[in-house]
C-alpha cells in the first residue's frame, strides 16, 4: 500500500530583543541561573506586565516577509496551566487576534520549490526551565528565560516529508536571521519547532490521526525523528492498529519518539483575554516606519551583487543565501578591489574552514579588515595565492593580520626580474641534465624548475615572473 | 491631647502649630492601634520603620504636602517593601515584599506615615471580613458586628479614630461597603485613575484602590497624592489629574441626580428607605434635581460580577503554588503534590470556592456559556450607564441594602445570600464608574451609607456633591463609643 506523509509544523523563534516581552530584564544567553530575572519574571504578588513593543515590530517584519496580513490591534490571552518553572501559573500568549495572520515561505527542495502557507504566527513569552539531574531529590528552577518573547509561526499541513521539514526550516532560519527577527541559534534554543506528523492512504482526503512531536532543536533531529514517527505510524497502521493521537518526544540518543507522561497534556488551557494588558495597538506610521526600515533579503542582494560588483550569479547567490556570509562580504568590501576575488575566497578558504569548524564566520576570529587585506595582497601580488593559504591559516587560529604574518615571516613575494633571474641561472646550472632533456623535446620538465625555483625562494617568487624568465633562459 | 478621631486638616493645623510632633502624631497613634488590639483591624504594625521616619520629618522640618506626617494604614494588599503583606491569607503569611505599591510609594513620598497593614477579607474576597485568615474584625459601632468587607481593617480604624485615613480596594463594593457600615467616607475611583502596581489582584478588571476617611475633604487629599499615570500599570490611565479639592466647595445647585428605576428600594428596610429619602430632601435643598432614570441590564450586575471576578481570580491566583513565595506544604510527594497541599492548606472556603467558580467558568464547553455571555452583559450594562450619564451628573443609591450584621449571620449556610451584599455598589465596577460613600445617619444605631455614583473620571463631581453635603450635615462627625473595646 501507498502511504502518504503530512506535516504541519509550529516553530518557535525567540525573538532577538534586548529585554523581556512583559519586563525590561536581560534576554541575555548563558548568565548564572536566576540573573536575568526581575519581579514581573518570577510572577510575584501585584505585578503587572508590560509590553516590550520591539517584540512587535519583529514579529511585524517577519509578517511582511511572507506576504502575510498584519492585525494592527492584537490582544493577548492568558493560557493557564501549572508548572514549577511557569511563574503566574499562566502563559500570556496570543489566542483569537494574533498580530500575523497567513502568508507563505518558499522552500528549496532538490532544486524544485514548492510554497508552504502559513496559517498565522503569534507573541507569546517563553517559559524558565526546570533541571531535574543537578540536585539529589531535588528539581530546580531557572526562570532567565521566562518572559523572553517568543513568535510562534503556524504553518499549514502542507509539508510532505522529512526533507521538506528540513528544507522549510532552514527557509525559516534564513529568513529570521536576514530580518534580524533572530539570531537562529538553534544550539541555544532560539529555532525550535513542534512536528505534527500524520500518514494517509495517498488519495484520500481526509487527514490521518496524528502525533506531535515536541521541542525539536536541530535541522538533524528534525529529519531524524520525522522519519522515525512516519515509519512508526506506517507499522501501527500496517497491523490495523489506530495511531494515537498524543504528544511525543525525541530521543537523539537511542533516536525515537515516545509518548509524554498523558499528564501534561491532558490540560483545559481555559484561555481568556489577559485583563492586565490593554489590546496593543501598531499606528499605521510604525507600520510605514518598519516598511521603511525593511532589511534587504536573499534574492535582492543576488541581483545587487551580480549588478554592482560583478558576481556571477553562483557567486552571489551562496554569498546572499546565508546573512552572516553576506555580512562579512559587504562589511569587506570597502578597500577591496577585486570583489571576485573577495567572493571566491568566501565561498572557497573560508567557508571550507567554517564548515570544517561547524561555526558561523562571526563566530570566528577572522575579520572582514583582515580578509580584505589579505585579498588586497594577493591582488596586488604582494604574495602569491599559494602563501595566501598558508596566512589564512594563520589568521584562522590567531585571528592576526596578514600584513602581521607577512612582515613577521618575510613572506613578501619576490617579484623583481633581477633576483628571480639569479635563482633561475642557478636552477639552470645546477640541472643541466635536466636542460637537456627540456631542450630536447620533454617539455613537461618546465614544472620541475618552477618547482626547484619556488623551493629556493621558499614559493615567495611571483610565478607570472618565473614562468617568463624561465621560458626566455631555456631558449637560449 | 488626644488626636484620635482627628480629621487630617486638624492634625495639620496641629502640625503647623507646633501642638504636636510628627514623632508624637505617629506614637499616639500606633498607641491607639493598640489599644484597640480587640477590633483586630491590623495584622502588621510597623512601629520602627514609622518613628523613624516620624522623626526624620521632624529633624527636616519639611511640611510641605498636607500629608506630610500623617499616620496612614494601608490594606494589608498592597505591598510595602520589608514589611510583611499577607492579604490576610495563610499562603502569605509569610511573604516580606521586595518592593512597594505605586499607591503606597506616592502616598509616603507625600510625607505620609504607615503605621500598619490593615485587615481584610481573605485576598479581598468578602463583605464581612470575616474570610481573613487573621480573625474577623469589629465593627467599632457595635461589638460582634461586621464592619463590612473587604476592606474592613481600614475602614475600622478609620471609625474608631487611630488613622485619619487609611487606603483600600474595591472590586465590588470593598471600600464603599464598609466605609457605609463603619460611618465614614470611602472613595471608589474610575479604573485605571489609580495605578495597581504592586497591589494584589483579586479580579483585574474591576479591582481599583481608593482612600477611606472621615470625610470626603480628606478623601481629596489622599487621592490627589494616589492618582495618575503609572507605566508601570499599562491599564492605568493616561488623563490629566486635576486637584481635587479646588472645586470642591462648589455649589451644586442644578445638578442633575438620577435615581435608579430598577433599584426597588420598597423591599428594604424602612429605615434604610427613610434614610434615603432624607438625603435626597438635604440634596433637593441644596439644588440638586431629581430624575428617576432606566439602567435595564443592571439587574444582572450581580450574576455577571460572579462570573467575571471569579474566572480572573481563578487565574490571577495561581501563582500561589508554594514554588517561589508564601506557605509551602511539607513532605509532599511531588510536584503536583506540592500545589495540591500547598494551596489546601493556604486558601480559606471563600477563595477557593471563587477558585472553582471561576475555573469551572473558564473551562471549554463553559466559557461561552459563562465569562463570555457575561463580558457582553457587562458591555450592556456599561453602555446603559452611558446612556443616562448623557442626562445626568450624578447617580445616587444606598451603599448597602442595610445596616451591618452580626458576625456569622450571613453567607454561612449560603454565599449567595452575601453576596446581595454588593447589590449596589457592583455596577459601578463593571463600568469602572467612580463613585463614593458617605455616612448619612443610622439604621437601628449602626451608621448607614449613601452611594453616589459619577460619570466617567468625574470623582471631583462626586468629592464636590459628598462634601456640600458633609458641609451642611453632621453624620460624619459622628463617633462611635469605643468603651467595650479596651
Amino acid at each position: 500500500m501507498s502511504w502518504e506523509t503530512v506535516i504541519g509544523l509550529e516553530t518557535h523563534v525567540q525573538l532577538s530583543t534586548k529585554t523581556k516581552l512583559f519586563s525590561r530584564a536581560s534576554t541575555a544567553f548563558g548568565a548564572s541561573p536566576n540573573t536575568n530575572v526581575n519581579l514581573i519574571d518570577c510572577g510575584l504578588p501585584g505585578v503587572l506586565p508590560s509590553v516590550n513593543k520591539e517584540a512587535f515590530y519583529k514579529a511585524i517584519r517577519f509578517g511582511m516577509a511572507i506576504g502575510a496580513h498584519i492585525n494592527q490591534t492584537s490582544i493577548f490571552d492568558r493560557k493557564n496551566y501549572f508548572y514549577a518553572d511557569l511563574p503566574k501559573g499562566y502563559q500570556i500568549t496570543q489566542m483569537d487576534l494574533p498580530i500575523v495572520l497567513g502568508g507563505s515561505i518558499e522552500i528549496l527542495t532538490d532544486d524544485s520549490t514548492k510554497t508552504i502557507n502559513i496559517t498565522r504566527a503569534h507573541l507569546e513569552e517563553d517559559a524558565g526551565k526546570s533541571i531535574h539531574d543537578e540536585f539529589d531529590g531535588f528539581s530546580a528552577i531557572d526562570l532567565n528565560r521566562a518572559g523572553t518573547p517568543l513568535l510562534e509561526i503556524v504553518s499549514e499541513p502542507e509539508i510532505s516529508s522529512a526533507k521538506e521539514a528540513v528544507a522549510y526550516m532552514k527557509a525559516m532560519h534564513q529568513l529570521v536571521t536576514y530580518l534580524d527577527v533572530s539570531d537562529g541559534n538553534m544550539a541555544q534554543g532560539s529555532l525550535r519547532c513542534d512536528a505534527n506528523v500524520s500518514i494517509r492512504k495517498r488519495g484520500d482526503s481526509e487527514l490521518g490521526i496524528r502525533t506531535e512531536i515536541k521541542n525539536i532543536n536541530s535541522f538533524k533531529f528534525i529529519e531524524k525523528a520525522i522519519n522515525f514517527e512516519i515509519k512508526r505510524q506506517i507499522k501501527v497502521l500496517e497491523s490495523g492498529k489506530k495511531v494515537t493521537q498524543e504528544t511525543r518526544l525525541y530521543d537523539s540518543a537511542k533516536d525515537e519518539t515516545r509518548p509524554m507522561r498523558s499528564k501534561e497534556f491532558a490540560n483545559d488551557y481555559r484561555y481568556f483575554p489577559e485583563p492586565d494588558l490593554l489590546p496593543v495597538v501598531i499606528s499605521d506610521d510604525e507600520m510605514q516606519k518598519i516598511k521603511d526600515e525593511f532589511p534587504e533579503l536573499p534574492t535582492e542582494k543576488e541581483i545587487r551583487y551580480q549588478k554592482e560588483y560583478g558576481l556571477s550569479s553562483y557567486d552571489a547567490q551562496i554569498i546572499a543565501s546565508s546573512k552572516s556570509m553576506a555580512d562579512f562580504f559587504e562589511s569587506s568590501l570597502s578597500g577591496v578591489k577585486n570583489y571576485s576575488l573577495l567572493a571566491n575566497w568566501l565561498i572557497g578558504e573560508i567557508s571550507a574552514y567554517l564548515n570544517k569548524e561547524l561555526i558561523e564566520i562571526h563566530e570566528s576570529k577572522l575579520n572582514p579588515e583582515n580578509i580584505a587585506m589579505l585579498i588586497n595582497r594577493i591582488d596586488d601580488q604582494t604574495i602569491s595565492g599559494k602563501i595566501g593559504k598558508s596566512i589564512f591559516e594563520e589568521m584562522c587560529i590567531y585571528g592576526s593580520s596578514p600584513d602581521q604574518i607577512i612582515e613577521s615571516k618575510g613572506l613578501k613575494q619576490i617579484t623583481d626580474d633581477d633576483s628571480i633571474e639569479k635563482v633561475v641561472d642557478e636552477v639552470i646550472r645546477n640541472n643541466s641534465e635536466q636542460v637537456q632533456g627540456y631542450k630536447s623535446g620533454k617539455e613537461k620538465l618546465f614544472g620541475f624548475f618552477v618547482g626547484q625555483v619556488m623551493k629556493k625562494t621558499q614559493g615567495k617568487a611571483n610565478p607570472q615572473t618565473v614562468n617568463k624568465i624561465l621560458k626566455e633562459k631555456l631558449k637560449k | 491631647m488626644s488626636i484620635q478621631f482627628k480629621s487630617i486638616t486638624e492634625l495639620n493645623e496641629l502640625l503647623d502649630n507646633k501642638a504636636i510632633s510628627v514623632s508624637e502624631l505617629t506614637q499616639e497613634s500606633i498607641q491607639l492601634a493598640k489599644k484597640y488590639d480587640e477590633l483586630n483591624c491590623f495584622v502588621t504594625l510597623n512601629e520602627e520603620n514609622s518613628s523613624k521616619k516620624a522623626s526624620s520629618i521632624d529633624r527636616d522640618k519639611k511640611n510641605t504636602s498636607l500629608l506630610s506626617g500623617i499616620p496612614l494604614a494601608q490594606k494589608d494588599l498592597f505591598c510595602t517593601k520589608g514589611l510583611r503583606t499577607t492579604c490576610s491569607s495563610k499562603i502569605l503569611s509569610n511573604f516580606i515584599p521586595p518592593y512597594s505599591a505605586t499607591v503606597v510609594e506616592k502616598l509616603e513620598d507625600a510625607g505620609s506615615i504607615t503605621i500598619g497593614k490593615t485587615n481584610m477579607d481573605e485576598f479581598a474576597m468578602g463583605s464581612s471580613n470575616e474570610t481573613s485568615f487573621f480573625g474577623s474584625v469589629h465593627n467599632p459601632w457595635k461589638k460582634g458586628f461586621v464592619p463590612g468587607g473587604s476592606s474592613g481593617g481600614s475602614a475600622a480604624a478609620v471609625a474608631a479614630g487611630i488613622v485619619p485615613a487609611a487606603t483600600g480596594t474595591d472590586t465590588g463594593g470593598s471600600i464603599r461597603q464598609p466605609a457605609a457600615h463603619c460611618g465614614i467616607t470611602g472613595l471608589k475611583p474610575t479604573y485605571g485613575r489609580i495605578s495597581r502596581w504592586g497591589m494584589i489582584a483579586f479580579a483585574s478588571s474591576l479591582d481599583q484602590a481608593g482612600p477611606l476617611a472621615r470625610s470626603a475633604e480628606d478623601c481629596a487629599i489622599l487621592l490627589n497624592s494616589m492618582s495618575g499615570y503609572d507605566s508601570k500599570d499599562t491599564t492605568s490611565l493616561n488623563s490629566d489629574v486635576p486637584n481635587f479639592l479646588e472645586n470642591i466647595n462648589q455649589s451644586i445647585k442644578g445638578k442633575k441626580i438620577g435615581i435608579i428605576k430598577e433599584f426597588d428600594l420598597s423591599g428594604l428596610d424602612t429605615e434604610v428607605q427613610k434614610r434615603f429619602d432624607e438625603s435626597k430632601k438635604a440634596y433637593e435643598n441644596l439644588g440638586a434635581e431629581f430624575i428617576e432614570v432606566s439602567l435595564p441590564n443592571i439587574s444582572a450586575s450581580v450574576p455577571t460580577y460572579y462570573s467575571i471576578a471569579p474566572a480572573e481570580c481563578s487565574s490571577n491566583l495561581s501563582r500561589y503554588d508554594g514554588v517561589r513565595f508564601g506557605h509551602r506544604a511539607e513532605n509532599t510527594d511531588d510536584l503536583n503534590d506540592l500545589y495540591i497541599k500547598s494551596r489546601s492548606e493556604g486558601f480559606g472556603d471563600e477563595v477557593k470556592r471563587r477558585i472553582l467558580i471561576g475555573t469551572y467558568a473558564l473551562s471549554s464547553g463553559y466559557y461561552d456559556a459563562y465569562y463570555k455571555k457575561a463580558q457582553q452583559v457587562r458591555r450592556l450594562i456599561k453602555n446603559d450607564f452611558d446612556q443616562v450619564f448623557k442626562s445626568i451628573d450624578l447617580l445616587m443609591t444606598p451603599t448597602s441594602p442595610n445596616s451591618a450584621f452580626k458576625f456569622e449571620s450571613k453567607g454561612t449556610q449560603n454565599p449567595v445570600e452575601l453576596y446581595l451584599e454588593d447589590l449596589f455598589t457592583i455596577s459601578s465596577n463593571l463600568a469602572g464608574l467612580p463613585a463614593i460613600s458617605i455616612p448619612h445617619g443610622q439604621v437601628h444605631s449602626l451608621p448607614v451609607g449613601l452611594q453616589l455614583i459619577g460619570n466617567f473620571l468625574r470623582e471631583d463631581l462626586l468629592l464636590n456633591a459628598a462634601h456640600v453635603f458633609q458641609q451642611n450635615s453632621d453624620f460624619h462627625n459622628a463617633k462611635p463609643n469605643l468603651e467595650n473595646f479596651k
